[in-house]
C-alpha cells in the first residue's frame, strides 16, 4: 500500500520521459499528460483519506537502511497538497489546449517532471532530497517561461532563472551548514534540533531564507511581479499552484519539526507575514492588467497562510492548512479566468476591453465567484478560510496581526472590484479589440475550481477535518518524526 | 582554515561577477557560487578524515554522504548552467529586467518556433 507513495513522484517522471522520445504525437502528448495526473488524483485521493484516519505512511526506496535511504511519507498535510495540486494541473491542462499553450513543443512533458518534482518535495522526509526534488520542479519552469519568443519574455526568464538559482544556491549552502553543525539532513532526525542548538538554528535559517525567497515572501519578493506577468496565463497558473506553494510548504514543516515551532523566532514570522499581507496588496493597487494585479494577491495571501505559522497555535495551523488549500484552488481559477479573458480578447490589460459579463456570462461567473472567494466573502471558501484565521488571531491576542489581516481584505475586494469593473461591465463596442470565440476547455476549468471553493465553504467539515489532523501532526510532530525515523 | 579561505574568495568572485553588467558574467558568477557551496558541502563532512569509504572502516574513513551530495549538485548545477548558456545564445544582452508593455506574448503564432527548448533560436 505504502507504494502509492512512488506514483506521484515517479508515475509523472516516466511518462514524461516517454513522451519526450515521441516529441511529434501532440494527441499521445494529451492523452498521456491527462492519464497521468488523473492517476495522480486518484493515488493523491487515496493517501489523503488513509492520512486523515491518522495513518503515516513511509517508503524506503529500494530498502535501504534509515539515513542513506530516500524515503518518501505522507501526512495529511502532504497528502492534502499533493491532492489540490494535481487537481490544479487537470484544470490547467484543460485550459492549455482552449489557449494553445500544449501546442508548444514539449509542453506536457516540462509539466509532468514540474508536477514530479513538486509532489515530491510535499512527500520528501530528507532536507537534501528537498533541494533535488525541488530542482527538479524548477528546471521544466526554466525552460517553461522561456519557451515561446516575445517582448521581453527573455529579460524576464533571465530575472527569473537567477533568482531562482541565487535561491537554490542558498539552499543548497544551508543544507551543507546544517549537516556540518549535526551530521544529518533527514528531517525526523533534526527534529527539535534548531530549538536546542543555535548554531543548526542560524544553519536552517540560511534554508528558510532560500524557502522565503522561493514563496516570494517579503522583502524578498520583488522577482515575482516582474517575472509571472510575462508568461503565459495558463503556465502562470500551474506556477501560482505549484511552485510558491512548495517553498512555503517547506517553510511550515521544517518550522514546525526542525525549530518545534521555537517560540523565540515566531515574532519574525509574524513580522514577515504582515509585511507581505501589506506590501503585496498594496503593489496590486497600481497595476494595469490582470495577471500584474493577480501575481501581486500571491504575495499578499501567502502572508495570511505564513500569519498562521506564525501564531502557531493548533487552531491557526488548522486555519493556515485550509487557507493554503483553498487559495491554491482559488487563485487557479483567477488566473484561468484571465487567460480565458487573454485569449478571448488578445490582452489581459483592464484598458484592452469591456463588457465582457455581457458577452461570455459564464466566465463572468466564473470571476466573480473566484474573486468573492480570495477577498474572503462568504459563501466561498476564502471566508471560511480568513473566519478561521482571524478566531485565532483573536484567541492569541494579535490584535494587530488581525487588523491587519481585515484591512488588507478590503483592499483585496477594492482590487477585484477594479478588476471587474474594467472588463466585465461597460460598453463592449467602445473596447478596441474585438472579441473572439472562448471556448468550453477556457471557460470549464475555473468555473469547476469555483465549484469546489462553493463547495469547500457550504460544506467545509470533511476538508476542515483534514486541517485539524494536519494542524496536530505540525503542532506535536512526534508521530511524524517516529514513523519517519522508524523509531 | 584554508578552507574558509577558498570559499570566502569564490563567493566573493562570484557576488561581484553576478553585480557586473552582462548575463556571460551572471553564468560564471553562479558557477562560482556553485562551486563555493559544494566546496562547503566537502567540509561538511570533515576534511581531516581522508581514507576512502569503500576501505576498511575507521577513524580515518571519509564521510561519503557529503561527497554523493556534492556530486548530485555538480550535475544539477552543470545542467542549469547549459540551460543558462542556451538563454544566452538566445537573447541581444543587455535587457535587465522584463517589462512587458503590452501584455501581449503571441500565443497564437508562437507554434512550433522554439525548437528544441534548452537551445532556442539564434538571433
Amino acid at each position: 500500500m505504502n507504494v502509492l507513495l512512488l506514483i506521484p513522484v515517479v508515475g509523472p517522471l516516466l511518462v514524461a520521459g516517454m513522451l519526450l522520445v515521441l516529441p511529434n504525437r501532440a494527441g499521445l502528448h494529451r492523452v498521456g499528460g491527462f492519464a497521468t495526473m488523473t492517476v495522480v488524483l486518484a493515488a493523491g485521493a487515496v493517501l489523503l483519506v488513509r492520512t486523515s484516519g491518522g495513518a503515516l505512511p513511509v517508503l524506503r526506496v529500494g530498502g535501504w537502511p534509515g539515513p542513506i535511504a530516500i524515503s518518501l511519507a505522507a501526512d495529511a498535510l502532504s497528502a492534502l497538497l499533493v491532492t489540490v495540486t494535481a487537481l490544479v494541473v487537470l484544470c490547467c491542462l484543460v485550459a492549455a489546449v482552449g489557449s494553445g499553450d500544449d501546442r508548444r513543443p514539449y509542453f506536457l512533458p516540462l509539466v509532468l517532471v514540474l508536477t514530479a518534482g513538486a509532489d515530491g518535495a510535499f512527500l520528501t522526509t530528507d532536507l537534501f532530497n528537498l533541494f533535488v526534488l525541488v530542482e527538479v520542479m524548477l528546471v521544466p519552469s526554466y525552460v517553461l517561461v522561456g519557451l515561446a519568443g516575445g517582448a521581453g519574455r527573455g529579460g524576464a526568464g533571465r530575472v527569473y532563472v537567477a533568482t531562482n538559482l541565487l535561491g537554490s544556491t542558498l539552499l543548497l549552502a544551508g543544507v551543507a551548514l546544517v549537516y556540518g553543525t549535526t551530521g544529518v539532513v533527514g528531517l525526523g532526525d533534526l527534529a527539535g534540533v534548531a530549538r536546542a542548538q543555535p548554531a543548526t538554528a542560524v544553519a536552517c535559517g540560511v534554508v528558510l531564507l532560500a524557502f522565503g525567497l522561493k514563496s516570494a515572501l517579503v522583502p524578498l519578493h520583488d522577482w515575482l511581479p516582474r517575472t509571472y506577468p510575462v508568461v503565459s496565463p495558463v503556465v502562470v497558473a500551474l506556477f501560482s499552484g505549484l511552485l510558491t506553494k512548495v517553498g512555503i510548504y517547506a517553510v511550515i514543516r521544517i518550522y514546525a519539526v526542525v525549530y518545534d515551532g521555537d517560540p523565540g523566532f515566531r515574532w519574525l514570522l509574524g513580522v514577515v507575514a504582515m509585511l507581505s499581507m501589506v506590501v503585496g496588496v498594496l503593489g496590486a493597487v497600481g497595476e494595469n492588467s490582470m495577471r500584474r494585479i493577480l501575481t501581486f494577491h500571491m504575495v499578499s495571501q501567502l502572508g495570511y497562510v505564513l500569519l498562521g505559522l506564525a501564531l502557531f497555535t493548533t487552531a491557526a495551523l488548522a486555519a493556515a492548512v485550509y487557507y493554503l488549500a483553498q487559495y491554491i484552488l482559488v487563485k487557479a481559477a483567477l488566473l484561468l479566468c484571465a487567460a480565458a479573458v487573454r485569449a478571448g480578447r488578445g490582452t489581459d490589460r483592464l484598458d484592452g476591453c469591456g463588457g465582457l459579463a455581457g458577452q461570455r456570462p459564464m466566465l463572468a461567473l466564473a470571476f466573480a465567484g473566484a474573486a468573492l472567494a480570495l477577498a474572503g466573502l462568504p459563501p466561498f471558501s476564502g471566508f471560511v478560510a480568513k473566519f478561521l484565521l482571524l478566531r485565532a488571531t483573536a484567541e492569541s491576542g494579535a490584535w494587530l496581526a488581525m487588523t491587519v489581516a481585515v484591512l488588507v481584505s478590503l483592499v483585496t475586494l477594492l482590487s477585484m472590484l477594479k478588476i471587474w469593473s474594467a472588463l466585465f461591465t461597460g460598453d463592449p463596442s467602445a473596447s478596441p479589440t474585438v472579441a473572439q470565440r472562448i471556448g468550453p476547455t477556457l471557460v470549464g476549468p475555473p468555473l469547476v475550481l469555483v465549484g469546489l471553493s462553493l463547495m469547500a465553504g457550504l460544506a467545509a467539515a470533511p476538508l476542515l477535518a483534514v486541517a485539524d489532523t494536519a494542524a496536530a501532526g505540525l503542532r506535536d510532530p512526534a508521530g511524524y518524526v517516529r514513523a519517519v525515523t522508524g523509531r | 582554515m584554508s578552507t574558509a579561505f577558498v570559499v570566502g574568495v569564490l563567493v566573493a568572485a562570484g557576488v561581484f561577477l553576478l553585480l557586473r553588467p552582462g548575463l556571460l558574467r551572471v553564468v560564471l558568477g553562479f558557477v562560482l557560487l556553485g562551486h563555493a557551496v559544494n566546496v562547503v558541502l566537502l567540509a561538511a563532512g570533515g576534511l581531516d578524515r581522508r581514507t576512502p569509504a569503500v576501505e576498511e572502516v575507521g577513524p580515518d574513513t571519509a564521510d561519503p554522504l557529503p561527497q554523493a551530495f556534492v556530486l548530485t549538485a555538480i550535475v544539477i548545477t552543470f545542467g542549469i548552467t547549459v540551460h543558462l548558456l542556451g538563454l544566452l545564445r538566445r537573447g541581444p544582452g543587455g535587457q535587465a529586467h522584463g517589462a512587458d508593455p503590452t501584455g501581449g506574448d503571441g500565443i497564437g503564432g508562437a507554434g512550433r518556433a522554439g525548437g528544441r527548448p534548452t537551445t532556442g533560436r539564434r538571433r
